[in-house]
């Protein structure tokens, strides 16, 4: 038996597309233990929203993620129409619904890809890339943006889907359809996927649950938990899905889920265009929202995002608070790695598709000995760096 | 004047230069035809030289915990090794140009000191990523190694010879011996997959795993070594598979070296396709695969062509 040691996977590293840090206690090829650190990217967005209006909010909670920024900014805008009273119209539901969902399908086409890449197929990373580009485009097509979107407004959206734009997007979703289906037979079939994804960081729903997962990672170990038919937002009320679960618990079944999922979004699509309520896009939201708080939820590729916002009657909001779903399901990934492979480290962080820079948490770094933490001020951090760098 | 000629031979042609451009060009192939198979317009045709140059050029950097006399040497042997196995294959005739009875059995002994130098690499440079690499390097070797010498020693005992040029000779005489190892030389491409460590048994240096296993401490000029080594195995490889198996070079020179380069060319698109189509295998996998599959097929070659020999009588 060979000798334990420690394997750094972080802050940087080919496997992790953000900066994040894991300790792999190893022994041979067989992790014993993991310590997950996070707090290397924390940005400061919950307090830079406290000294702006509702809408720079809005364009700052936007740039949370990349890869998510409508289901933050939905979240966000739900929040503030919530305290502030305001219905917002029918139209403007549904195309938040297909921005959503597009969202989704471009979202799940990506990690299909990284997916690919951090098992070595990179031939699968090239092509669901490519397939992506189309969803990129439609996005582009109806909001301007390929990445943030900038299309929610306080109190509706801000720009329509006319006629010609509605036949485009209908005409590219058989196609996406057709590959997410090629895509979701190779995975399932393929030799050397298989050998890879079949029971590798497996856990049952009792785990999955215990350590609070959400989204496509609870679904693949059988949790039904779907907040768009649980606590539906939006105009998911009226939309015709089926909630994809699956009860294997490891990495096949949560590719499974993900892939089957954009044939879903494709459905949703699909009814919500050819469905589109006439009307306006907004009502008139007030400038200064009257004090209150509200907690909205939301299914993001990911899972549940949750957004709670304290309004005091300023134009300002007192406290904003995000929960990205990648800090629901970080942990679990932690446990389920005790007793896998070294190999299987990058697939099975991947597995969860995270998004470290959204879960980051300031860090408070507190002295064993005496129990003391102390708190920096700019002007001490750039003596401190100035010194550092001169030594 | 046979010293002029040897060092001629030795630097030029088919010794560095030569084996540097041939190896250069099979990588900007290889490159070429992965991308295309990705849907990918892949590198211009001087891509790898230019690699090769900027690496070249770069800081030469030793970290401080690194053993500094391995991690000067290592560079620098893995590619003569390889440069010199490439001066024993036969590339425009029958024979190489230092033809003798065991030259096969030479060029797989220097075919192996490559992987024993990324072994050494890896243990030497004081990296966790490093060290890892090299125990999946020494575990791969144990598991191509066998497969890998049972299908080179399937044409040697057809022909009754080590001698590639007997070898190629009674292949050129007998055309049906080609198609009768037609699995051995499956089981060759194999093996050299796992020796040139391409997906799916890239384990030992697998990019989003260990970084670049044994060699993730090496940069500039040591670094553009150890790439133009696997480049030249490589070349080595493929040119080895296609005289053994593919009955060789014939006719005038000109005829025999566009033939070699077909062979070549087809060689490495078979490579480059497996590596396409593929996810990476643990190395436990790929140990598994090696030896259940790859050995019994082998040894299951040898005895029909032993069968073969003696019903043929040849």
């Amino acid at each position: 038996m060979m000798a334990k040691y420690t394997l750094p996977v972080g802050p940087q590293h080919p496997a992790l597309k953000e900066p994040e840090s894991f300790w792999f206690k190893v022994e041979g090829e067989v992790i014993v233990d993991v310590d997950i650190r996070l707090g290397y990217n924390h940005r400061g967005i919950e307090k830079a929203c406290e000294s702006r209006n509702y809408i720079q909010c809005l364009y700052l909670i936007e740039r949370i993620c990349g890869i998510c920024s409508h289901s933050h900014t939905t979240a966000f805008a739900q929040c503030v129409e919530e305290i502030a009273g305001l219905e917002i119209p029918a139209r403007a539901k549904y195309i938040r619904v297909i921005v959503g969902e597009l969202e989704r399908l471009h979202s799940h086409l990506l990690w299909l890809g990284v997916a690919g890449h951090e098992i070595g197929f990179d031939t699968l990373f090239m092509y669901s890339w490519r397939d992506r580009e189309a969803v990129l485009d439609l996005l582009e097509l109806i909001t301007g943006n390929r990445v943030n979107y900038a299309i929610n407004t306080i109190g509706g959206v801000r720009r329509d889907i006319d006629g010609p734009k509605r036949e485009q997007i209908l005409s590219q979703l058989d196609l996406l359809a057709d590959r997410a289906k090629f895509y979701a037979d190779l995975v399932t079939t393929d030799s050397t996927c298989l050998a890879r994804l079949e029971n590798v960081a497996k856990f049952s729903a009792e785990q999955a649950r215990a350590f609070g997962t959400v989204g496509p990672t609870a679904r693949a170990s059988g949790i039904d938990l779907d907040v768009r038919r649980d606590d539906p937002y939006a105009a998911y009320g009226e939309m015709p899905f089926k909630v994809i679960i699956s009860d294997r618990g490891d990495l096949l079944g949560r590719a499974i889920v993900r892939l089957e999922e954009i044939g879903e979004s494709i459905k949703i699509l699909k009814y919500a265009l050819q469905n589109l309520p006439d009307g306006p896009l907004t009502v008139k939201a007030p400038r200064k929202v009257p004090a209150g708080e509200a907690v909205s939820r939301y299914e993001a590729p990911r899972g549940e995002d949750i957004h709670y916002v304290r309004a005091d009657g300023s134009d300002h909001p007192e406290r904003v608070k995000v929960r990205a779903p990648t800090m629901a399901n970080i942990y679990a990934i932690g446990e389920s790695m005790k007793g896998s492979y070294v190999a299987d480290i990058p697939i099975i962080i991947a597995s969860i598709d995270p998004c470290f820079s959204c879960t980051d948490r300031m860090i408070k770094i507190v002295r064993q000995e005496s129990g003391e933490a102390r708190t920096m001020t700019w002007e001490e951090l750039r003596q401190y760096g100035i010194r550092w760098y001169q030594q | 004047m046979s010293i002029i000629l040897d060092l001629v031979r030795i630097l030029i042609f088919p010794g560095l230069l030569f084996t540097v451009v041939f190896s250069l060009f099979l990588e900007w192939l290889d490159r070429k035809l992965y991308a295309r198979m990705q849907n990918r317009v892949g590198p211009p045709f001087r891509q790898p030289l230019w690699d090769l140059v900027k690496l070249i050029s770069k800081e030469d950097i030793i970290p401080e915990n690194a053993n500094q006399f391995m991690y000067t040497v290592l560079p620098v042997l893995t590619v003569t090794s390889a440069v010199a196995a490439m001066i024993y294959v036969p590339i425009w005739n029958r024979e190489s140009v230092y033809p003798f009875w065991g030259d096969l059995l030479v060029i797989v002994f220097l075919l192996t000191i490559p992987t024993m130098v990324l072994f050494l690499a890896g243990w030497f440079s004081a990296n966790p990523f490093g060290v890892v690499g090299s125990f999946r390097t020494a575990i791969q070797f144990l598991s191509y190694e066998v497969p890998l010498l049972l299908a080179v020693l399937t044409p040697a005992v057809l022909a009754g010879s080590w001698s590639i040029r007997d070898i190629v000779l009674f292949q050129q005489e007998h055309p049906w011996a080609v198609a009768a190892q037609l699995a051995a030389l499956a089981v060759a491409l194999l093996a050299l997959q796992g020796k040139l460590e391409r997906v799916p048994f890239d384990a030992p240096e697998a990019e989003t795993e260990i970084v670049a296993g044994p060699i993730t401490e090496y940069t500039g000029p040591r670094l553009a070594l150890f790439r133009l080594s696997t480049d030249i195995q490589l070349a080595v490889g493929v040119a080895l598979l296609s005289n053994i198996f593919l009955a060789g070079a014939i006719g005038p020179w000109y005829l025999a070296l566009l033939l070699f380069l077909a062979k070549c060319v087809v060689l490495v698109a078979i490579i480059a396709a497996i590596r396409a189509m593929m996810a990476r295998l643990r190395i436990h996998q790929i140990t598994s695969f090696y030896w259940k599959y790859l050995v019994p097929i082998a040894m299951a070659q040898m005895v029909i062509i032993v069968l073969i020999k003696g019903g043929v009588g040849v």
